[in-house]
């Protein structure tokens, strides 16, 4: 990351040029790019290997997601920082251990070539945190309108060691959903800083890797049976796909949700359902009850953790259902999200 | 959060459903013959399920959904009529998020925006008003929806956008009023109603006073109520001791936001900007005499009926439901809304017939999201 | 209808429009005073309010509140005391029969 061995570049901003393929290509992905992710060589593929790979039963496990989000800089985070936790979250919630990222950027012409820096420096930063490397990329240019600012591509390989097997299949009647954290962080801190609604507020994007909080839960927990990362469609989605794979019933309780009281407060203006708003940080795990509390002190004791909670528990219900008990003890089916949660004033 | 989370004790709600429970008992009310009530406004329907209260409260209380969610009673032509609206190359159409999925005869406002209008969802109109400020060359129209409540909100803002000469500022209104369709449910030949939980925000704008009728002409109790759910077992308490001794009285237990004469200001802005319209459609009901409100002469600048010619009188009105659509039905109160022939099958929030299935305050949506019906499938 | 949310009116920032910042469990959001403001608007800072739509719509009466709070608290503790009776009968009966 030494600044002053980066070749120079004149522009200030992304011009249709820096997408031709020629010189003005060459200088734009070596000043922004590859002098920040550092790839062992500028051939046109990442060529990999790592001991763990070689261990009888182990699997790799690949993912890949795409990245837009409004405003590209948020509290929190940025759409760099979004788009290499997201997809090293993907593989964690798996079991797999991260190695590799790639990365593929849609630039906007006209996109400031500052903001693509910042964008770089944040996904080096939580790819070195993660224990990643982001070994190979693309850029494209496409014309003012075409894209918004920049769309970030991720695709991720990781490992998953031989005795590690994560399924929501495998979740039993009993087993309890535990979650790292206060919910739904991400999706209001984004609606703030939108402007949309001309909200103010302190509250910042929980966007974080779970790599290695993952590994902790599976050292406390060797029985664990699955995880999710609770992104869009917040955590009410994520419990109903595991409900439905499990073909059990899930009920949690409202009282144990852990909601920040600014979260609450931006829920309570604009008529939205906190369970229904993203995360990017938040997992929602499910391990055997007497696995539960050897769960919750190992991810208490990191930073990702420090909130985790038991939520709900598993049980032989309708397949697929998802309830939550009440303040009172009345019961509600929490369903999945129909559509985008709208701002609602009735 | 102050003055709400006191307002949702699980302490307090048990003892209140034990009363409620005993009073139920002293009227002899049953699953058989239960007491009829009516809360009237859409949001005491979505905290009902959202607290899960249905479950809670004795079988012999049944609760019926009244025509209290704007957009459910918005008639069709209406909707069609905003598309329309926001299809012009000039407009930047400003809504409450609310009304964006409301099935239209052609198309939602949610699939107009991805046509290429140019809709904005907004919380409030004074957020309207900047938009209009900011974008001098366009014509901003804003959705004038709701009842009383929202109502001084669009007049304050037009009285703003008047001082300021905004002439690009315009509301397409379709206001309404709580009154007018009590007063056509209970001259209903079909009504079963004992009790009402009346609107608790339509009232701190308007107070008590209006509903008065309801006791000296028809003989049934109304308590004003609250929108945590202790306010509404309160309020569901308070109006069965009316029954049980009865009596017919209009009270008021959210009287720490609703004081008994209104919010003069409220009233004064909205009587300075509106004027009663003949009548007005509220789907599922009709027409209803002097139920809607509309932009008075003087502040014409700012109506957008005038200034788009769009409205009453410049057009065929009434637009017939779909078909097998039981909304009418479900919002007087005849049948609940799984007794509707489409509900979970033809009318899901996904594909939704009406408006009862779009709105989250509509009964079916209710229902539907919160397992109003689906729940006892639940193992308990 | 009409989702509405106790505020807490802590600054005004245009007196001629009649505009106040009002918190919501510490989210903000600047509103219309107009309704409420009956004396000085400085009178209003600290004032608890209905928000609905961009609006302060009605000042909360706090001796309201608690005349309503007490008498939901007065039913809670009937209750407990009710609950602590019968268990305590139950109890009894559970020792006689023992």
């Amino acid at each position: 990351m030494n600044m002053m061995s980066r070749p120079k570049l004149r522009d200030q901003r992304v011009t249709l040029s820096h997408g031709g393929g020629g010189k003005a290509m060459r200088d734009l992905i070596e000043h922004v790019f590859t002098s920040v992710f550092e790839p062992a060589s500028m051939e046109d593929q990442a060529r990999l290997m790592n001991d763990a790979i070689q261990e009888p039963g182990a699997r790799l496990a690949f993912t890949t997601d795409s990245f837009v989000v409004d405003p590209i800089e948020f509290p929190g985070g940025d759409i760099g920082k979004i788009a290499v936790c997201g997809t090293v979250n993907d593989l964690a919630v798996g079991g797999a251990k991260p190695l590799w990222l790639s990365a593929a950027f849609i630039i906007e012409e006209g996109t400031e070539i500052a903001l693509l820096e910042r964008i770089v420096a944040s996904m080096k930063a939580e790819a070195d945190k993660a224990g990643v490397r982001i070994v190979t990329g693309d850029t494209k240019v496409v014309g003012r309108g075409s894209a918004d600012k920049v769309f970030v591509t991720t695709a991720g390989v990781g490992v998953i060691a031989p005795d590690v097997h994560l399924s929501a299949d495998l979740i039993q009647p009993g087993d309890v959903a535990i979650v790292n954290g206060v919910l739904g962080d991400h999706g209001a801190a984004i609606l703030a800083a939108r402007g949309d609604m001309a909200l103010s507020t302190d509250i910042v994007s929980d966007c974080q890797g779970l790599g290695h909080l993952m590994q902790t839960v599976l050292a406390a927990a060797p029985n664990t049976r699955a995880a999710r990362d609770a992104t869009r469609g917040g955590v009410a989605s994520a419990l109903n796909e595991m409900a439905e794979a499990a073909k059990l019933a899930i009920e949690i309780e409202e009282t144990a949700l852990p909601l920040r009281p600014e979260v609450k407060g931006v829920c309570e203006i604009l008529g939205l359902d906190p369970l229904y708003l993203a995360n990017e940080g938040t997992l929602v795990v499910f391990v055997p009850a007497d696995e539960a509390d050897a769960a919750l002190a190992a991810m208490r004791a990191t930073d990702a953790g420090r909130d985790a909670v038991v939520i709900g528990r598993a049980h032989a219900g309708e397949a697929g259902r998802v309830t939550m008990r009440t303040l009172f003890g009345g019961a509600r089916i929490v369903d999945m999200l129909v559509g985008e949660q709208l701002p609602r004033i009735c | 959060m102050k003055y709400a989370d006191e307002f949702r004790d699980p302490k307090a709600a048990k003892a209140l459903l034990e009363r409620i429970g005993a009073v139920v008992d002293q009227i002899g009310a049953t699953k058989e013959k239960p007491v009829y009530i009516m809360e009237i406004c859409g949001g005491h329907t979505h905290a009902i399920f959202r607290y899960g209260l249905d479950k809670l409260t004795p079988e012999g209380i049944e609760f019926i959904h009244g025509p209290g969610c704007p957009v459910c009673v918005l008639p069709i032509s209406r909707v069609d009529e905003c598309v329309q609206l926001a299809e012009r190359p000039e407009v930047i159409f400003t809504t409450f998020g609310d009304a964006m999925r409301v099935p239209g005869t052609r198309k939602s406002l949610l699939q107009a925006k991805a046509d290429g209008a140019d809709i904005r969802m907004v919380y409030s109109p004074l957020d309207a008003l900047e938009l209009a400020r900011r974008n001098p060359d366009r014509e901003v129209v804003f959705f004038g929806l709701g009842f009383e409540t929202t109502t001084p909100s669009t007049a304050l803002s037009i009285q703003q956008a008047a001082r300021e000469g905004l002439t690009n500022f315009t509301v397409f209104c379709n206001h309404i009023t709580v009154p007018p369709p009590l007063k056509a449910l209970l001259d209903d030949p079909h009504m079963i109603l004992d009790g009402f939980v009346g609107p608790g925000h339509v009232s701190m704008v308007i107070g008590i006073e209006p509903y008065q009728f309801i006791a000296r002409d028809y003989g049934k109790p109304l308590v004003v109520a609250g929108f945590e759910p202790l306010d509404l077992l309160q309020s569901v308490l308070m109006v069965l001791e009316q029954i049980r001794d009865g009596r017919a009285e209009i009270e008021n237990q959210y009287s720490r936001v609703v004081p008994d004469h209104g919010n003069p200001v409220s009233i004064a802005a909205i009587d300075d900007v509106y004027e009663t319209r003949p009548s007005f459609e509220w789907r599922g009901l009709g027409e209803i005499d002097v139920s809607g409100l509309r932009i008075r002469e003087k502040y014409r600048a700012h109506d957008a009926e005038e200034k788009f010619g769009i409205g009453y009188g410049a057009g065929p009105r009434h637009v017939e439901e779909p078909e097998g659509c039981a909304c009418g039905q479900v919002m007087t109160g005849r049948i609940k809304p799984v007794a509707c022939p489409q509900f979970g099958k033809g009318c899901t929030p996904e594909m939704p017939l009406g408006a009862l299935m779009v709105s989250s305050e509509g009964a079916c949506a209710a229902y539907y999201q919160y397992g109003g019906a689906r729940v006892s499938e639940v193992a308990e | 209808m009409c989702l509405g949310i106790p505020g807490q009116i802590v600054e005004i920032t245009d007196e001629s429009r009649l505009m106040a910042m009002a918190d919501v469990s510490g989210v903000r959001r600047e509103v219309s005073v107009a309704c409420i403001a009956d004396g000085p608007l400085s009178d209003l800072v600290g004032a608890w309010a209905l928000i609905h739509v961009g609006f302060a719509m009605s000042r909360i009466d706090e001796d309201e509140a608690a005349a309503t709070l007490e008498a939901l608290h007065a039913l809670g503790e009937v209750q407990e005391e009710l609950e602590a009776m019968a268990a305590g009968q139950e109890a009894m009966k559970e020792g006689a029969e023992a």
